[in-house]
């Protein structure tokens, strides 16, 4: 991939993006986000001055692996504190549109 | 007399434990300096029933003899991230205005087992996402240090509260810089801990494999006698690390033997104020003239840093904020559609009003340039390099490590901002995190203290300094950094309010 290319984001690019991230954008959030997106990916593909060819990805650094918690049984959270601030719900559940 | 609110933890729990005054008193005191000030805008949500009911409740325990350890009855802020059963949540967005939890995170747990009194919940920018608290739903704080300026961020309104005495302690977080650059836009300190001595469950997620939980302080010792409460394994956050804990207390009580102490060339190179770079340097001198050794290293792996560090933030925050939809909590257009009656067209509709409507445009921001770098066809380029360039970082620590037993550098390149000096250019607002951001991909600790003031545009203005370790070195930054205010009491100045 170019860098370049991928740093110059179209209008289309920002719509793509923000269809992905469901958000709604206004005509002006697009206009500037096209243009600011661009500037600070710009800056994140400075990277490609780093030699990465012989280094392994990091995602975490506790050196931790397959953390499980011990099979002890317990009282999860109730039912009425998970809906607590659920905006729509009935006794047992949350409420949404319709799927299909 | 010194004003109970000015008190340290130390100062506080003297003054409590030999029957000068209560904890209902000092909490009284601490919530005057809190309403005095509503200028300098610190709280989300003041929590002062709740907080006079706990002092109350500390003061009867004492009067029983049985205090439950030396933070009991003593008043302190916690960041808006945490969670807070029963009192309100916000994260500084208005996301979650009216988002009240239903459980306490484990670090509010753990400090109200030992008593401590949870005062309110204190500005910050939404989610963690800024440098300045600037990027607060709730409007920005000001710095006491000179109203016009911010007062560094994220945690900003915690360090705020402690630099006007609104409290003896807090509680922040640090992502990449949260706690430490307002510590040192404030003159007060700030530990950003290893990565998983202190549990993250109840927090507010920004980036899940950055994010540490942490003490903000009047003192460094003071951060010790927080963090010996609140580090240590936690079963519900699986990151959270089995390795023991040390007597962080104890380690500030004497000096260190001997250490090198390692000047990184890249964290005092040019876009670093030069002024701020010779206070720092001054500090340096003042340890070495104290026993320690001085050595110049080199990480040049850093200079990439902050790319590696935001790619990582960017992709993290679009997942943890994929929760909210809209459905389980927070903003949701559902709540105008039940009580008009009228029925959203989709599921989509759903999500992408709610969220639109509820997010700042640095949040969307941060969500979409997450979303572009997990995207197909730039996952590899961006998030992938970044994964890698990581792993550069650990190792370029690890070898400085091997040359110094700590290392010692500016927190931020520049003096306090003016308010609204660059909140419009969101790059400029990126490198002010140049210096902190690359220490948490590495993972390792930081402690972040007062090293001097500068005079510049007619205002008195504070520097900082961290001290950087390797992972799980905190009780060998404490003993330092104590050792440091033993020999420069710059951090017992205050601002003139």
């Amino acid at each position: 991939m170019e860098p370049t290319s991928a740093t110059n984001l179209t209008r289309d690019d920002v719509l793509h993006i923000a269809q992905l991230a469901r958000l709604t954008l206004t005509e002006a959030e697009v206009g500037t986000f096209q243009s600011e997106l661009s500037e600070v990916l710009g800056m994140a593909a400075a990277l490609d001055a780093v030699d990465t060819a012989n280094l392994p990805e990091t995602a975490q650094v506790t050196g931790q692996v397959n953390c499980v918690r011990d099979d002890v049984a317990d009282v999860p959270m109730p039912l009425e504190d998970a809906l607590a601030n659920a905006p729509m719900s009935d006794e047992h559940n949350f409420i949404v549109p319709a799927v299909l | 007399m010194k004003a109970p609110n000015t008190f340290t933890i130390t100062e506080a729990a003297q003054w409590l434990a030999d029957g000068s005054g209560t904890s209902v008193e000092l909490t009284r005191f601490c919530l005057a300096a809190a309403k005095a000030q509503p200028e300098l805008n610190v709280f989300i949500t003041l929590a002062e029933a709740e907080a006079l009911a706990a002092a109350a409740a500390s003061d009867a325990r004492r009067a029983a003899g049985k205090s439950l350890s030396l933070l009991d009855g003593v008043p302190y802020v916690a960041k808006d991230s945490y969670c807070t059963a029963g009192i309100r949540t916000t994260a500084g967005s208005k996301m979650l205005d009216d988002f009240v939890p239903t459980y306490d995170a484990e670090v509010v747990a753990r400090l109200a087992a030992a008593g401590a009194v949870l005062l309110g919940k204190t500005n910050m920018d939404q989610f963690g996402h800024g440098g300045s608290t600037e990027n607060s739903g709730y409007g920005p704080s000001k710095n006491p240090w000179d109203k016009t300026r911010v007062p560094g961020g994220s945690s900003g309104g915690c360090a705020v509260a402690l630099a006007a005495n609104m409290c003896i302690f807090a509680i922040g977080e640090d992502t990449g810089g949260s706690i430490r650059q307002p510590a040192s836009f404030t003159n007060t300190t700030g530990l950003k801990v290893t990565y998983g001595r202190v549990s993250r469950w109840g927090s507010i997620a920004y980036a899940s494999s950055l994010d540490t939980m942490g003490p903000m302080t009047k003192s460094v010792e003071d951060a010790a006698l927080v963090l010996a409460v609140i580090a240590g394994h936690d079963a519900k956050d699986a990151t959270s690390s089995k390795q023991s804990t040390d007597d962080y207390v104890a380690a500030t009580h004497s000096d260190p033997s001997p250490l090198k102490i390692g000047l990184p060339i890249e964290f005092f190179a040019e876009g670093v104020d030069p002024e701020i770079a010779a206070k720092v340097k001054a500090a340096a001198q003042r340890l070495e003239a104290a026993g320690h050794t001085l050595v110049e290293v080199s990480i040049p792996v850093v200079a990439h840093a902050i790319s590696c560090y935001y790619i990582i933030a960017w992709a993290e925050a679009s997942s943890n904020l994929a929760r909210f939809d809209g459905i389980h909590f927070g903003h949701s257009i559902l709540k105008e559609a039940s009580r008009d009656g009228v029925e959203p067209a989709s599921l989509y509709e759903v999500y992408a009003a709610s969220r639109s409507a509820g997010f700042s445009a640095e949040t969307k921001r941060r969500i979409m340039l997450g979303t572009y770098v997990l995207s197909a066809g730039y996952y590899d380029a961006f998030y992938r390099k970044a994964l890698k360039v990581r792993t550069a970082i650990v190792r370029g620590f690890a070898e400085a490590f091997t040359q110094a037993d700590v290392l010692l550098t500016p927190v931020s390149p520049v003096l306090p901002f003016v308010i609204g000096e660059k909140s419009a250019d969101p790059l400029a607002m990126y490198m002010a995190d140049i210096l902190t951001a690359p220490i948490n991909p590495a993972g390792v600790p930081s402690l972040a203290l007062p090293a001097g003031l500068i005079e510049r545009a007619g205002v008195t203005l504070p520097v900082g300094m961290q001290l950087i370790g390797p992972q799980f070195a905190e009780s060998r930054l404490l003993a330092l950094g104590a050792q440091y205010q033993r020999l420069d009491p710059i951090y017992q100045q205050q601002p003139t309010l």
